[in-house]
């Protein structure tokens, strides 16, 4: 009787590894399944053009010139400008959740303020950015005597700024929720006020925490594709302004898949998503191993 | 012994319903060691918390009654010049682990933002490591982080960053629980040579540890002060039937 049971639990030990051990197998092909897809049809461009993709500011699929610079400084900027406006926000939330209202309804509210911004589907900023952001940014180009198109790299990176702060933010007061009470002690036992606490203990000590966090948002950023498209005015053109129309890769392979009529054209787009998917994918690599350093330190 | 530093009067202390000290009457004599003991619970944290103000970071925490710092009612003294009068050492070492051994010493200044001469910062980090009987161990490696001291070093580098802000009263919450013995003898030890600067509270549970460093003793017992006294004197003869059972190690 024993030993069928026992028999019974180790065969059960061993059904239950296989099936963790397989979905792990399945979901590794399934990402090194994109990447050689990605690369497979990328072939094509990548030997056409070389370096000149990722140089050329031309891209005119008419006379089959693929330069990608213009949609590269695009995403880049978009993500640079959004990263400094959502920076300041999310470090005040983080502030905020993790050190000022730690419990009750503040934090609460907060909270569930933060997690719904992160739950609203790309398609609904894009609308609230066209309808309602582009109106005043236009008001206000209108204002400062600057072409008003309403649309572009700007209006996008707010947008993008908006969408991004759940992502440093939430990583922000976790983090922040791990700086040990002791130190935090220490100083006020020292005579330090709250705000000089949480500039030189919290701050200080979950830094590279909130860094990771920032950089994971900054990954987000580079990707997000829809609401982008919607307000960044999609020119092909080197960026004149970033108060002017722009585009980025992620909303030049949204807008263009569709009529890729050639295979160099399509073999151009899976490459322009090749160069996206390495950029992205470093840079959430570089924020996880940041956190796993940070979170191992604190233990 | 000198005069009275500390003086507290009907203390009373509440968290949120729960009344946790009651109608404490307590002086502290400047230049004395004075031992709070008592069983798990009692209160002594909750005590000493309130002689630094640091209760009121606590959600819910308040008191009733006086604590007179040299006949100036506590809470009248702006919190954070309380703080630096009376330093606080705690149960486990918590040097800053981002700082190194030297900012460690003024960190009570650089949280402050308080400008300091070179001069001064040396000055201030010989000193008080001097006075924690750390200086011989780390002179060498002042600038390397706190983290690679062993416990008892890192207990002494909270002594002297806490003897660094020049306090009146030091106090001690079990500051010996989480070492091994010989790094206790020698914050005992410290704590023996230190009195004859200020003034020092040391919370312990440690019976044999009350007998070897304290003057006075203040045994606790649910919230409510229940004898006070020269420590040789509850010692050999307790007054009162709780003190005897806990000094017998009947229960704590
Ligand atoms: N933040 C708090 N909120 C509510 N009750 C608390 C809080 N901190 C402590 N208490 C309660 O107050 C009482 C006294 O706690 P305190 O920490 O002062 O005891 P102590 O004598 O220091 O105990 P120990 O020897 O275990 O350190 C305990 O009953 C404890 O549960
Ligand atoms: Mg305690």
């Amino acid at each position: 009787m024993i030993n069928k049971l026992a028999m019974n639990s180790f065969s059960g030990d061993q059904s239950f590894k296989f099936i963790l051990l397989s979905s792990a197998a399945f979901i590794l092909m399934l990402v090194a399944g994109i990447v050689i897809t990605l690369y497979y049809y990328s072939s094509l461009s990548l030997s056409t053009f070389g370096l000149e993709f990722i140089t050329g500011s031309t891209w005119d699929p008419v006379s089959g010139e693929y330069g990608i610079l213009p949609f590269l400084i695009g995403t880049l900027l978009t993500s640079i400008i959004a990263l400094v406006i959502s920076f300041p926000l999310s470090l005040i939330i983080t502030i905020f959740i993790g050190e000022y209202f730690t419990t009750g309804m503040p934090n609460t509210l907060m909270r569930g303020a933060v997690e719904l911004l992160a739950g609203i589907p790309s398609i609904i900023y894009g609308f609230w950015g066209l309808f309602v952001l582009v109106p005043i940014v236009r008001e206000f180009q209108i204002l400062f005597d600057i072409a008003p198109y309403g649309v572009g790299i700007f209006t996008s990176a707010i947008v993008l700024a908006i969408m991004i702060i759940p992502y440093s933010a939430s990583i922000g007061y976790e983090v922040i929720g791990l700086v040990p009470k002791e130190l935090k002690e220490a100083a006020y036992s020292l005579g330090a006020t709250r705000y000089e606490v949480i500039k030189n203990v919290t701050l200080s000590y979950s830094g590279s925490g909130i860094t990771a966090g920032v950089l994971l948002s900054f990954g987000r950023a580079l990707g997000e594709t829809m609401a982008v498209t919607m307000v960044i005015g999609n020119s092909n053109l080197l960026p004149g302004s970033i108060f002017g129309p722009g585009n980025t890769m992620a909303s030049l392979i949204a807008n263009e898949f569709t009529e890729a009529a050639n295979e160099l054209y399509l073999s151009a787009l899976f490459e322009t998503g090749l160069i996206l998917f390495i950029v992205t994918a470093v840079i959430n690599i570089l924020g996880k191993i940041i956190i796993k350093k940070f979170v191992s330190g604190t233990k | 012994m000198g005069s009275k530093v500390l003086k507290i009067d009907g203390l009373n202390v509440y968290y949120d319903q729960s009344h946790i000290l009651k109608d404490i009457n307590l002086s502290f004599a400047e230049n004395t060691v004075t031992a709070i003991m008592g069983p798990s619970g009692c209160g002594k944290t909750t005590l000493i918390r309130t002689i630094n103000r640091m209760h009121e970071f606590t959600h819910g925490a308040r008191t009733e009654g006086s604590i007179k710092l040299y006949g100036k009612d506590l809470h009248q003294i702006d919190p954070i010049l309380v703080r630096r009068k009376v330093g606080m050492v705690f149960q486990k070492p918590n040097p800053f682990p981002t700082m190194s051994i030297y900012d460690n010493v003024i960190a009570g200044y650089k949280l402050n933002g308080f400008k300091l001469s070179k001069i001064e910062k040396n000055s201030i980090v010989e000193g008080s490591l001097v006075k924690a009987a750390l200086w011989d161990e780390v002179k060498d490696n002042l600038y390397k982080k706190g983290a690679f001291l062993s416990g008892g070093q890192q207990q002494r580098l909270c002594i002297a960053r806490a003897l660094a802000m020049n306090p009146e009263i030091l106090l001690f919450d079990e500051p010996t629980s989480a070492l091994d013995p010989i790094a206790t003898d020698r914050i005992e030890q410290l704590i023996n040579e230190l009195k004859a600067g200020l003034t020092i509270v040391l919370v312990t549970h440690n019976i044999a540890q009350a007998a070897r460093v304290s003057d006075y003793t203040a045994f606790l017992y649910l919230g409510e002060l229940i004898e006070f006294g020269t420590t040789k004197k509850m010692f050999t003869t307790p007054k009162n039937k709780k003190t005897e059972e806990y000094l017998n190690g009947k229960f704590g």
